[in-house]
């Protein structure tokens, strides 16, 4: 496929949206049972929201440049049933609704303890909310990743990890900016974001690891012989019918050489997996505000050239129409 | 959105339904143009047209984009003052400024001599009315594109069977059992063939083609021969021995309607030696093929007349007359020709496995005696005697310019014609069939001039231009036997050129040889490119200067719709119209599209206004006709006779009463009449109520067998169509060439050849066929250029003409040559790498495509996509000149210099066809610092004046909108 | 229920592309028009087609197969690209099976093209919708026009008639027929899609020739022999 840069950056720009508010989340659970220093609600939860809500949007903006006819983007919730696109395209403003409501709330400062459970741990408005947009946060990954999984014909992306690592990445390059984040804002929740931004990040690169395994393995189910019908073993296209190039020459190619392909692999598994937990690391011994920063910014660029990758990986079938021209 | 199930397209905008005739090429089709507010909405093939019944091909459908083309010419254009010739530097003149400038200029070369002014045309369809223009002007050198196109397929079979293939005579491919055919890649009746060869194949017909590449029609065939190019003589020759061998030839067919049984004179001393032996006899004034001949009766051993009643000749034997005349059928003579010819010869020279041979011989054979077809259908040969039925050999064959386009041609199309007799296949059911106004004497009765003195100032030619020599005294020779025209046809050189020579036209100029000329007009030929071999120096020559500074060829007037390579080298450049917009006929007096049922014409009316100041060239050489006062075109007093164009369709004869003019649908005064009668004023009325066609269907006694047919002919002489009813004997044998052998060797009476020619007379003129190899091949090293290089036509492309077709251009953009794998590899490269290929003449870089459809020893591209830069308002960087290429800059327009002389033209030395196949080359590849763009480029020809030039980023054609749509995106 | 669709018979097609002009002609100026072109005259013309003709070639020399292909839109049964669409504006037809684009609802977000296996749907460049084979919704139920013509412009055009139109699910019409008798097939059928186009395979005549068939008794070649000559004495000079 041609790697779509508006998608690329839809993609991993509300995954660290949704990582990230999923991190002020667990954080305001830790920090009510206790286990984590309360934050102050609106130097943290407030301006942690708005960071998420910023990179949900800009998101958003990105996709704007995929459509057509943006100006219609409206319709796309038409067909909730059937669609995933459709769903994400629900989803997406509602988690983002959730988000800035849950950022509204600390800004007001509605913390009032509603209830307790179990006697012990105040609810509020903020942690209602915040447990919904969790949930809103997880459909989203399902939505975003099923767009891709649910083509089954695209092999490459038809399978669990699709899910698995779209929700992963999300989540460890959101814990990577709470912990940039932290580092920033001088709180102390460098350690605590960044422990859990290395585990998830390991978790991903386990989960693309496999996955890359998987499609280096993968026997397409289609081959010429099922795509025109004839039954022989070598059967070579000579004309695809134009040669100036068509839709189908841009959209599903991504044309570039395969050394090209192979270097950006390489990129994203080491800025993706490798540098970003040693950065972390390094922060820890060297106690600088920046490293966090510089290991979520190498982890994102790294998070583009894995989706970069992600689209350039998949063969798509129409493919075996458009292999050669004369 | 509106629902597109309640929509009615005729309910959009105002709607105009008309039908014309296609020019997307020469195929002709009948179309129905629906027009929406006054643009072309689309454009279908008539469904009530007899030719295309309803279909349309790539290009008929993408008529819109020829008709909104860029490369529109619109506007008079003369070179500026002072502007080098091909620097495409032109200024606007007006229509009778143009005028002045011709009639000036042909009114002084039409006093002082009418040679210097020569007049070509290529893929037109006018050759009735350009030919007349030049015969009335009186200059000789008048030609079309036949001579480069495809002489060798029409005189091959013409001098042999009185018909042909390409537009005179096809396959009955709806009673064929078998089909074989052969080189054809797309033809000119396309349309047509594939309407057949469809139905052919559903009903179960075998399909065979022989061709080096396996690509278009080939690709639906039951079995592709891969062939070596140039070899199919030594195929069909080696498939006559099998067949003579094996005894599966029709006899009864061989001894009615050929010369099989004919007695030959065998005796090399005598002067008349292969020659057929004549008995006195009346003979009708004129008639060249007269049936005073002898057959050997088998029961009483004796010579007896031909057609003796009772009387069944030997085919076999050699016999002595009474008079001691030692004599042979010219059967024996084929049967001893073929002797040698063996399959397992002809496996060594084709690369055709000699059993393969073998078993297509068989094929053909037993399909043709077993699966005989009968049809209820009484007729009576010429010899009186009564047939209940038509019976035929179900047979059939194609065959085009892989045969023709080689300079062995003419004797490989002799011995496919003689294939085709041998089968007993022609003009019957399943077999070949002829279209009127086919079958014609064998040779056809126009005849050239015959001397410098048939060319004098202010009087029409004394002859036709292009004509049928029968005998070497039809010569058009001075009195040691050089050329009177300009491309030397008709000379000692290429006797029998009886399309002409256009392909040596402007090296000939150029060099002054025979002499030098003043104007040359080209009308719809793009000769500084794909028409012409050596397009390189060819262009050069076009800017070449003499002596004196003054240009090689001085003047030169290009007619042509669009901005063509060629228009850049015009001094004087005419805009004509296209086909929507204009008149034209396609006559019986020409190629018409008749059916084998009967004859049929038809016309084009226009559709659309014409763009800008295009005005049809029809309608310039009425003009100029009647400006130069030439006598067709004038009264007694000089006055002009005709209004324009139309009017001189319908009021023109050829001569005086004699009712036959350039129309044969609704003569007489009130369309009453046929083929012959009175000019009827109604005339294009009714040809526009009828589909633009006018179809006669003979009755279907007089459908088949017409050369022997006595009320098919009797017919067609009243009608017209032919001079005499004498049937048409097949030719297996060939007197006339003989003849030529016979000057060559010092015993005719009549015109000799010079010194320098008589062997290569000798040699190639042989009545019967024989295979040599192609003569650049004898004259070039081989093992240094070990390929054959060829080029074939792309369906969705016409040449060089639909490059400015914004949707055609998509699915042709450029070209690559295609390698057999095996091939490219020996040759040290990969698929689609940029490699040179280089011939003995030139060499030219491009891409290479890797096939398995092609014979390891050819290589081949899609003709004419490549394309010079700036030309056909294309962008310079337009992939056309940047990647493709034009493999004539490998072709040369003449031999290396050999005994027979220094200037020969590349082709066939029986009919001068240009030898466009018969190119050897080598590969290698480009080297990787070389840049990847296709070599040679050429400087970008600029736009014209009046081109309407626009680059739009984008289009979007809706009919009724186009102009807005452009005006906002200028 | 009805379901419209082409046959198209790889044993007769050319590879002429009457097909692939004859669609963008009508098209352009009809209801799913227009079609663009992008840099027309220019270098890499690209523009939006309906309809392609590819080639393939099969085997090795000298057993090569040459196989013209036309595809368009296969209006599958169980279309991909129409419930991935967000926004409705692919659909299928109740009425006949033909999928179509509603040009004024689609937002160009390329999904069903992604989601179709045959690379039969095009975004169109200026106009910023998918486009694809309408099968002709517009004529074929344009009463208007003859019965006769009331067909795809691709059908009507196509010089071999290698493109037959018809009711799929009508198991005695033509293209049933013509599916059923000559070993009709769908398009990477692994899919699940159930394309309602169908193609015709290469179907190949050959003739079988005996020996026998060569040497009989009315070979012509026996008229010829020279007739046997008495050579010595016979019983008429011998006998009384
Ligand atoms: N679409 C389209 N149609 C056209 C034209 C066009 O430009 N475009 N041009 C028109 C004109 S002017 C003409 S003359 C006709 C020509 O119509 P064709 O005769 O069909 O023309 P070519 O494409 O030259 O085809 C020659 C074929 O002969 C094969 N061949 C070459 N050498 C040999 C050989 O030695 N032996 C055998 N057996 N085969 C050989 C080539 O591979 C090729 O397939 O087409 C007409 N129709
Ligand atoms: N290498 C190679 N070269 C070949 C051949 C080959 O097989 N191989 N084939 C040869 C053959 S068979 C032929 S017939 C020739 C054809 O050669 P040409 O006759 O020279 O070729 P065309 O490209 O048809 O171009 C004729 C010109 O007619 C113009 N034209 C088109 N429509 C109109 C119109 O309505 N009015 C006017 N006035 N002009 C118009 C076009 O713009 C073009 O400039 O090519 C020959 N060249
Ligand atoms: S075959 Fe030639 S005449 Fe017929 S529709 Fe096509 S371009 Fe026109
Ligand atoms: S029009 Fe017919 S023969 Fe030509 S490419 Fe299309 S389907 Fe094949
Ligand atoms: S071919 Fe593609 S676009 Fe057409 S219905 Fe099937 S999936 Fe949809
Ligand atoms: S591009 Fe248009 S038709 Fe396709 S899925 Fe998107 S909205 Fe639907
Ligand atoms: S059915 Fe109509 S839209 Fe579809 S390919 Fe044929 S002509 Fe084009
Ligand atoms: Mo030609």
């Amino acid at each position: 496929m041609h790697p779509a840069f508006s998608v690329i950056f839809l993609t991993t720009l509300i995954g660290v949206g949704q990582g990230l508010f999923l991190a002020l989340v667990t954080g305001q659970v830790y920090s009510l049972a206790n286990l984590l220093q309360p934050q102050d609600s609106v130097r943290f939860y407030a301006q942690g929201s708005l960071l998420a809500l910023l990179f949900l949007v800009a998101g958003l903006v990105a996709s704007v440049f995929h459509l057509g006819r943006p100006e219609r983007a409206w319709r796309a919730a038409a067909r909730w049933r059937t669609s995933w696109l459709s769903r994400e395209v629900i989803v997406l403003p509602l988690f983002m609704a959730l988000v800035a409501l849950y950022g509204g709330l600390h800004w007001l400062g509605w913390t009032e303890p509603w209830f307790q459970v179990k006697g012990v741990i105040p609810v509020d408005a903020t942690l209602v909310v915040g447990v919904l947009g969790a949930l809103a946060a997880f459909a989203l990954f399902g939505c975003t990743a099923m767009i891709y999984a649910s083509l089954k014909f695209i092999e490459e992306w038809h399978s669990p990890f699709t899910l698995v690592n779209f929700t992963l990445f999300g989540i460890a390059s959101g814990f990577m900016l709470a912990a940039a984040f932290s580092a920033w804002s001088g709180t102390d929740l460098v350690a605590f974001y960044g422990t859990w931004a290395v585990i998830f990040t390991l978790a991903a690169g386990v989960g693309r690891l496999l996955s890359l395994r998987r499609n280096a393995r993968l026997q397409h189910k289609s081959d010429l012989q099922s795509a025109i019908g004839v039954r022989h073993n070598r059967i070579e296209q000579k004309a695809q019918g134009f040669m100036g190039g068509a839709f189908n020459t841009r959209e599903f190619f991504h044309g570039r050489p395969a050394a090209v392909v192979k270097g950006v692999r390489l990129f994203f598994l080491v800025a993706v997996f490798v540098l970003p937990p040693l950065l972390l690391g390094a922060s820890h011994w060297l106690a600088s505000p920046w490293l966090p920063m510089a290991a979520f910014v190498m982890q994102y660029l790294g998070l583009v050239a894995e989706r970069w990758y992600f689209f350039a990986e998949a063969r798509h079938p129409q493919n075996l129409y458009y292999q050669s021209m004369a | 959105m509106e629902d597109p199930a309640a929509r009615s397209d005729r309910a959009q905008g105002r709607v105009e339904v008309r039908n014309t005739t296609c020019y997307m090429c020469a195929c002709r089709c009948g179309i129905r143009v629906t027009l929406r507010d006054g643009e072309v909405r689309h454009i279908e093939g008539n469904p009530d047209h007899p030719h295309n019944q309803g279909v349309i091909c790539a290009k008929g459908a993408s008529g819109i984009m020829k008709q909104y083309s860029p490369a529109r010419l619109t506007k008079p254009l003369l070179r500026k003052e002072g502007a080098e010739r091909g620097s495409s530097e032109f200024e606007e003149i007006s229509w009778e400024r143009a005028f002045e400038i011709m009639e000036e200029r042909l009114g002084r070369i039409r006093r002082e001599d009418p040679k210097r002014f020569a007049l070509f045309t290529g893929r037109d369809q006018m050759q009735a009315l350009t030919g007349l223009f030049a015969k009335q002007f009186g200059t000789p050198n008048y030609a079309a594109h036949g001579g480069f196109c495809s002489v060798n397929m029409a005189a091959g079979l013409i001098y042999t069977i009185g018909g042909s293939f390409w537009e005179f005579g096809g396959p009955d491919l709806d009673r064929a059992k078998l089909f074989v055919m052969i080189g054809t890649a797309e033809d000119h009746d396309s349309n047509p063939l594939k309407i057949a060869i469809s139905k052919f194949k559903r009903r179960g017909g075998r399909f065979i083609s022989i061709n080096p590449v396996r690509t278009g029609y080939s690709a639906i065939a039951d079995e592709w021969v891969p062939i070596k190019p140039g070899t199919d003589g030594a195929l069909l020759l080696a498939i006559i021995h099998e067949l003579i061998n094996t005894g599966l030839y029709d006899r009864d067919f061989l001894v009615q309607y050929t010369n099989a049984a004919e007695l030959v004179i065998d005796d090399p001393g005598r002067e008349d030696h292969g020659l057929f032996k004549r008995v006195e006899m009346h003979v009708e004034e004129g008639c060249f093929d007269p049936q005073n001949k002898l057959w050997w009766d088998r029961e009483l051993n004796i010579a007896m007349g031909t057609h003796t009643p009772g009387c069944d000749p030997r085919l076999l034997g050699e016999f002595e007359l009474e008079d001691g005349t030692p004599v042979k059928p010219a059967f024996q003579l084929l049967k001893e020709r073929v002797e040698d010819y063996t399959p397992e010869w002809a496996e060594g020279i084709t690369g055709i496995p000699a059993d393969t041979i073998r078993r297509l011989a068989h094929e053909m054979g037993v399909t043709a005696r077993d699966q005989k077809i009968e049809l209820p259908i009484q007729w009576t040969d010429c010899w009186d005697n009564d047939h209940d039925t038509v019976t035929g050999n179900p047979v059939a064959f194609h065959a085009m310019r892989g045969l023709a386009a080689h300079s062995n041609g003419f004797q490989a199309i002799r011995a496919l014609g003689i294939l085709m007799t041998l089968l007993g296949t022609i003009d019957r059911p399943g077999g070949f069939r002829h279209k009127a106004p086919f079958p014609r004497p064998i040779p056809p009765c126009p005849k050239p001039p015959k001397g410098p003195e048939d060319v004098q100032p202010e009087t029409p030619l004394n002859g036709m231009p292009l004509g049928w020599p029968a005998s070497p005294d039809d010569l058009f020779v001075d009195e040691v036997g050089e050329p009177v025209r300009i491309d030397k046809a008709f000379s000692w050189e290429y006797p029998l050129s009886v399309h002409g020579l256009m392909h040596n036209a402007i090296t000939n100029a150029w060099r002054g040889d025979p002499y030098r000329i003043d104007t040359l007009m080209l009308f719809m030929a793009n000769m500084a490119w794909n028409s012409a071999m050596n397009t390189g120096e060819i262009r050069r020559m076009l800017t070449d200067r003499d002596e004196n500074g003054e240009y090689r060829i001085p003047f030169l007037i290009v007619c042509d719709a669009f901005a063509s390579e060629t228009v850049a080298f015009a001094d004087l450049v005419l805009p004509d119209t296209t086909y929507l917009e204009r008149h034209d006929v396609m006559s019986l007096l020409d190629r018409p599209i008749s059916e084998y049922s009967g004859p049929v014409d038809s016309v084009r009316i226009p559709v659309v206004e014409p763009t800008g100041e295009c005005k049809p060239f029809q309608e310039v050489l009425i003009e100029l006709g009647s400006r130069l006062k030439l006598p067709a075109f004038v009264d007694e007093e000089g006055n002009r006779k005709f209004r324009d164009y139309p009017d001189f369709i319908v009021n023109y004869e050829t001569s005086p009463g004699s009712g036959i003019g350039f129309l044969a649908g609704w003569r007489g005064k009130g369309g009453e009449k046929f083929l012959k009668g009175e000019p009827n004023p109604r005339q294009w009325e009714m040809y526009a109520r009828n589909n633009c066609v006018f179809h006669y269907e003979l009755p279907r006694s007089y459908q088949y067998m017409r050369n022997w047919n006595r009320g098919y002919l009797e017919w067609a002489r009243a009608h017209g169509m032919t001079r005499y009813a004498e049937p048409i004997t097949l030719h297996l044998y060939s007197e006339v060439l003989q003849k030529f052998r016979l000057a060559a060797q010092g015993k005719w009476p009549g015109k000799q050849p010079p010194e320098r020619l008589r062997k290569r007379v000798e040699q190639y003129f042989d009545p019967l066929p024989f295979y040599h190899e192609t003569l650049e091949s004898r004259l070039v090293d081989t093992q240094a250029y070990p390929l054959n290089a060829l080029t074939q036509r792309p369906m969705a492309m016409y040449h060089s003409w639909d490059s400015q077709n914004a949707w055609l251009r998509q699915i042709h953009t450029h070209n690559y040559l295609f390698v057999n794998p095996r091939t490219g590899r020996a040759s040290g490269f990969e698929d689609g790498d940029w490699i040179w290929v280089e011939s003995p003449h030139g060499k030219v870089r491009c891409m290479a495509r890797f096939s398995n459809a092609v014979e390891p020893g050819t290589v081949w591209t899609w003709n004419a996509i490549g394309k010079a830069a700036g030309a056909w308002g294309l962008s310079p960087r337009a992939n056309e000149s940047q990647k493709g290429f034009l493999l004539n800059h490998l072709i040369s327009e003449e031999l290396p210099p050999c005994e027979s002389g220094e200037h020969l033209s590349n082709s066939d030395p029986v009919t001068g066809q240009a030898a466009w196949f018969d190119v050897r080359v080598r590969l290698y590849k480009a080297g990787d610092d070389e840049p990847a763009t296709s070599w040679p480029q050429f400087e970008p020809q600029r736009p014209l004046p009046g081109q309407t030039f626009r680059k739009p980023r984008w289009q979007a054609y809706v009919a009724g909108r186009f102009g807005r749509i452009f005006r906002r995106n200028r | 229920m009805t379901q419209l669709a082409l046959v198209i018979d790889l044993n007769v097609c050319v590879g002429c592309h009457a097909c692939v002009t004859s669609c963008k002609e009508w098209q352009t100026s009809g209801w799913a028009g227009p079609l663009t072109d992008v840099r027309p005259y220019d270098k890499d013309p690209s523009g939006t087609f309906f309809n392609r003709v590819q080639t393939f070639e099969v085997g090795e020399f000298p057993n090569t197969e040459t196989v013209h292909f036309p595809k368009s839109c296969l209006h599958c049964e169980e279309p991909p690209c129409v419930p991935v669409c967000p926004t409705g504006a692919s659909y299928k037809r109740e009425e006949d099976g033909i999928v179509l684009v509603d040009y004024d609802k689609c937002i160009g977000c390329k999904y069903c093209s992604w989601a179709c296996p045959y690379g039969a749907r095009e975004l169109d460049e200026k106009q910023k919708v998918m486009k694809k084979c309408t099968l002709c919704v517009d004529r074929i139920y344009d009463e208007s026009l003859p019965e006769s013509e009331r067909k795809p412009a691709c059908v009507l055009a196509c010089p071999t008639s290698a493109r037959l139109f018809g009711d799929v699910h009508d198991p005695d019409s033509e293209v049933s027929v013509a599916i059923r008798e000559n070993g009709g097939y769908q398009l990477m059928p692994e899919w699940g899609t159930r394309p309602a186009n169908h193609y015709l395979p290469r179907r190949k005549t050959r003739i079988q020739i005996f020996e026998d068939e060569l040497v009989r008794a009315d070979n012509p070649l026996r008229k010829e022999a020279p007739l046997p000559a008495a050579e010595g004495d016979t019983l008429d000079d011998v006998a009384f």
